[in-house]
């Protein structure tokens, strides 16, 4: 084949991407080594001095992060529990297959912020269904204004949101595995906990390990949910990092400050994930 | 045992079933109520609980001027947006994805494995990281605030998806049908166009339908790049929320917004039956 084509077919897209990204990202550093704020808007250079700030002076973003961590992990595990076990009960043999299917797939389909604004009602503390149902039992569970209980509502709204994207690449990575370690298992007699034991979960593990990637990669960068179901509040209990430098940047403009955030939290995402991503890769493979 | 299995089966799948499908239904209820049977308590049934009203709906046809609800603007600036911004990425990511599966590349170190990452890579980028950067870029260019900046940086978002799911797909396609093409006196391009491209369609609804859910979803960038002159239809909507709430127009409207894409699911589960999918998302 001719390899002078070859780069036809792939610069459109890379320089388009390259284009759109190298300034962004060069200008964030640049941005992040500037006091650039609303009183002082312009490039000036005072060398590390937002990174000292960040690194000694700034407990809140540094909660927000582990805030951020509890968050996507726990949410990411409870779709992958909850996903898969969805994808399993409607692999086989169950009535309306189709349906149930289809019904598990929409929530990923449906705007977040637009859900988003219909669980606020669903969760108001005065007006909602659910309090509506916990008054039965002659409690009134602040939902959306207590501290700890916030957190609970936004991993709820997270699980509803995401659950079917884990669902689909599980119940497509099920339905492509051979059929031939089944039936093996099935002539020795395996039942269905073995089965699953010895055999589908470690068919599945590669396909598990890339579904929880992609999840954590998506579920590290929650923002909008956030900000309309709780804005971040009460206080700062439910501020996560994108929605902190997002206060930083754009709601008090400083955003020399804000560029130093933003790079900081991307080094630190890439290198978390990097390591995820290998532990995840050992524990699963060698559980076969 | 058998039975109690079953059971249990059936109990669960019909729970997260409740739980998937109550958000919708209280937005349809609520949709059709008015000031007193929100501002009364939790109520479910028209009719029994609450009598219905058309109020929330015809909000939606009324232009602001007399106290509706701008979103028929919103609603096509978001198709417009979300259908160029895939149609452009599908197109690059495609030719990209098809390089990048047929021939090998090497520059230094890199290779086309550090490619195909690059591309896809850029999902893990924070959208706050880019926002700054893209809203001083874009004020510099003029381009704040219209349809063709957001177009811009929705290529970003949705480039690393087309290239993910392509790159997997055009492996999967056999190579001795390009190299039979070319064998039959087709140029490289002739190859991908008249015979590679029509195996793909697949692949290609999948990629464009992944793409679709993404940009129609997305909220964050429009959010912070537009103001008054362009809105898209999420802004419109987490907008109506700041205000004094009207719960029936602003049920009714995240209704309208939501239900295109529903389709999408049934078509996701038509070819995730097909077991296309399998091959195009791994």
């Amino acid at each position: 084949m001719n390899f002078k084509h070859k780069y036809l077919f792939l610069l459109p897209g890379l320089l388009v991407l390259l284009g759109i990204l190298i300034f962004p990202i060069g200008f964030t550093v640049r941005l992040s080594l500037s006091s650039w704020d609303s009183f002082f808007p312009g490039l000036d250079f005072i060398g590390l001095e937002n990174y000292i700030r960040l690194f000694t002076d700034d407990l809140r973003f540094w909660e927000a992060f582990l805030r951020l961590s509890f968050l996507s992990i726990t949410t990411v595990f409870l779709q992958y529990v909850i996903g898969f076990s969805l994808a399993l009960m409607v692999w086989k043999e169950i009535r309306f297959q189709r349906f149930f299917r289809v019904l598990f797939l929409i929530p990923m389909m449906t705007t977040p912020v637009i859900m988003t604004v219909i669980w606020r009602t669903f969760f108001h503390e005065s007006l909602g269904p659910v309090n509506d149902f916990f008054s039965l039992f002659g409690v009134t569970p602040l939902w959306l204004s207590d501290e700890h209980l916030a957190l609970v509502t936004v991993i709820i709204v997270e699980v509803w949101q995401w659950t079917p994207f884990m669902f689909l690449l599980l119940l497509a990575g099920l339905l492509s595995l051979p059929k031939e370690p089944f039936l093996a298992a099935s002539i020795d007699g395996a039942g269905p906990i073995r089965k699953f034991v010895y055999v589908t979960f470690p068919l599945m593990a590669p396909i598990s390990i890339g579904a929880i990637i992609i999840r954590l990669i998506e579920a590290s960068k929650i923002m909008d949910t956030v900000y309309v179901l709780t804005s971040g509040g009460p206080g700062t209990a439910t501020e996560t990092s994108s929605f902190y430098i997002f206060i930083k940047g754009l709601r008090e403009f400083q955003f020399g400050y804000s560029a130093a955030l933003s790079f900081t939290y991307l080094i630190i995402m890439i290198i978390s994930l990097t390591i995820i991503a290998k532990v995840l890769v050992k524990l699963m493979i060698r559980s076969n | 045992m058998r039975l109690v299995y079953v059971t249990l089966k059936y109990l669960a799948v019909c729970l997260w079933s409740m739980f998937v499908i109550a958000p919708f239904l209280w937005a349809l209820s609520t949709s059709f109520k008015d000031f007193n049977s929100v501002t009364g308590g939790a109520t479910y049934i028209p009719w029994v609980d609450f009598e219905p009203s058309l109020e929330g709906w015809r909000v939606l046809l009324r232009s602001p001027a007399q106290g509706g609800v701008n979103i028929v603007e919103p609603y096509f600036n978001s198709i417009f947006v979300t259908c160029s911004a895939s149609l452009i990425s599908i197109i690059l990511g495609t030719l990209a994805a098809y390089a990048l599966s047929r021939f090998t590349f090497k520059a230094g170190f890199v290779k086309n494995n550090d490619i195909t990452f690059f591309f896809i890579s850029q999902r893990i980028m924070p959208p706050i990281v880019l926002s700054i950067p893209f809203f001083i870029m874009l004020g510099k260019l003029g381009l704040l605030d219209s349809l063709m900046g957001l177009i811009v940086v929705y290529i970003v978002l949705l480039m690393p998806i087309a290239v993910w799911i392509m790159v997997d797909f055009f492996n999967k396609v056999p190579k001795e049908i390009d190299e039979t093409a070319l064998i039959d006196g087709c140029n490289p391009y002739q190859a991908f166009y008249k015979v590679v491209l029509p195996n793909s369609i697949p692949g290609l609804i999948v990629a464009g339908l992944f793409c679709m859910i993404f940009g129609w979803t997305d909220f964050f960038f429009a959010f912070i790049l537009t103001f008054t002159e362009v809105q898209l239809l999420p802004v419109a909507i987490v907008a109506l929320n700041s205000s004094i709430t009207p719960w029936w127009s602003l049920s009714a409207a995240a209704l309208v917004c939501v239900a295109p894409l529903i389709v999408v699911a049934f078509i996701v589960e038509r070819y995730l039956s097909k077991g296309n999918l399998s091959g195009a998302l791994k």
